[in-house]
């Protein structure tokens, strides 16, 4: 079953908090992952392969600089998850 | 039909000898800062990069091959007239013809050997390593010297504030010849050639010669594609490596990847998971990405610094513009 904008948003979180050591509270989904969250762009690929592997999606590199923020994140994600 | 005798050559092959040559010029991040608006901090987190060293115009391809090379000779414990065949990758000599591979092996004092360039980009080393396998086990020569040398300053623009900081310049060799037991594990390697635009030179030549561009070409590449593929299909090259040789991420001493860049390297050593006592080389910090140089350079450093020691096993990865790729698991010279 295709996971909730909310269970979508939490688990990004736990992603960016793995990776980039962000408390998981502060991935909310107005901010930024470069401005707000301290992820570089190599973080931000280490982000969206986890992202696959967890919400069952592809996201290509051509489609990861249009993610800017986390809202964006998880609306592809929702949109694209199988 | 006539009998043609066959070729006989050694059981196996082994790494006996290992050399390496850094340019005498050391480029701190400083200078790279007065052609693009970054900061020390800014590279140093992206790429590792504290210090590369950069060749001098007396510092020649060959000129740095031939220092290199003497000293993986020596260490090899022969001389070089025993080289049978000399391979040369590199993607920065500015000569198409002839092969610089045969002024390294006439400066050298080889005796006639056979020799050639390749151009295999970052995974060069692997590519050449593989040959000079097959060489030395098939019987064509009794040993083969393999360079990886790279002048990448010459072809690096220093106002890509993505690039200019990444690359440095340095030869590396190894001495390849016979082995009683296995010590070249097999190679994995291929090519994407779909993926060919993601690390590439940014005009040929031509283009530059025609005037249709004016600025000389240098190498330029995608940095989030390079970084996906590199950490995680090439994790998977790696540990099919292992697996081809046999063994398992415990059985490794050290992990010699290309030194494309630390966030690479650090990724790659998660997704492999790699066990606590592996030494995993990090001689990009002061040399910088020297392409088809970096495996034999670090590979020289650890075993001048003590950090790994004559026949630890060693995981080798190289990978880059093709893109190429070639692992494979090696006794440590």
């Amino acid at each position: 079953m295709a996971a909730t904008q909310e269970e979508i948003v939490a688990g990004l979180a736990e992603i960016v908090n793995e990776i980039a050591g962000i408390p998981t509270e502060d991935v909310q989904l107005d901010k930024s992952f470069t401005d707000d969250l301290d992820v570089d762009s190599l973080s931000m690929v280490e982000v969206v392969v986890a992202a696959e592997e967890r919400f069952d999606v592809k996201i290509p590199d051509d489609d990861v600089k249009n993610l800017k923020t986390v809202g964006d994140a998880a609306d592809y994600i929702a949109k694209h998850q199988s | 039909m006539s009998k043609i005798k066959p070729s006989k050559g050694a059981p196996y092959a082994r790494i006996l000898g290992v050399g390496g040559y850094r340019p005498t010029r050391v480029v701190p991040n400083e200078v790279i800062l007065e052609t693009i608006d970054s900061s020390d901090e800014w590279i140093r987190s992206r790429s590792g990069i504290a210090t590369r060293h950069w060749a001098s115009d007396e510092e020649t391809v060959a000129a740095m091959s031939v220092e290199a090379s003497g000293k993986a000779i020596a260490d090899a414990g022969i001389t070089a007239d025993k080289i049978g065949a000399v391979i040369v990758s590199t993607v920065s000599h500015f000569k198409q013809t002839p092969a610089v591979a045969t002024e390294i092996a006439d400066k050298l004092g080889t005796e006639k050997a056979a020799a050639f360039d390749i151009s295999a980009g970052c995974a060069g080393f692997g590519y050449g390593l593989t040959l000079a396998k097959g060489l030395v086990t098939e019987g064509s020569a009794p040993y083969v010297l393999v360079i990886g040398v790279e002048r990448l300053s010459d072809l690096t623009d220093l106002e890509d504030r993505a690039t200019a900081f990444l690359f440095g310049d340095g030869a590396g060799a190894v001495v390849v010849g016979p082995s009683e037991e296995p010590a070249i594990g097999p190679t994995v390697w291929g090519s994407e050639g779909d993926k060919s635009e993601t690390i590439k030179q940014t005009v040929p030549w031509t283009d530059y010669r025609s005037g249709e561009v004016a600025k000389f070409p240098a190498i330029t590449q995608e940095g989030q594609a390079v970084f996906r593929w590199a950490v995680f299909e090439m994790a998977k090259v790696a540990k099919e490596a292992l697996d081809a040789a046999g063994l398992s991420p415990d059985d490794l001493d050290v992990f010699i990847p290309h030194q494309a860049n630390m966030r690479i390297i650090d990724s790659m050593v998660k997704t492999l998971k790699l066990p606590e006592h592996v030494t995993v080389a990090r001689d990009i910090e002061t040399t910088g990405n020297t392409s088809a140089a970096s495996i034999p350079l670090a590979m020289e450093r650890l075993l001048a610094t003590g950090e790994a020691k004559s026949g630890d096993t060693a995981l080798v990865i190289g990978f880059g513009a093709g893109l190429v790729y070639a692992a494979t698991v090696v006794t440590l010279p």
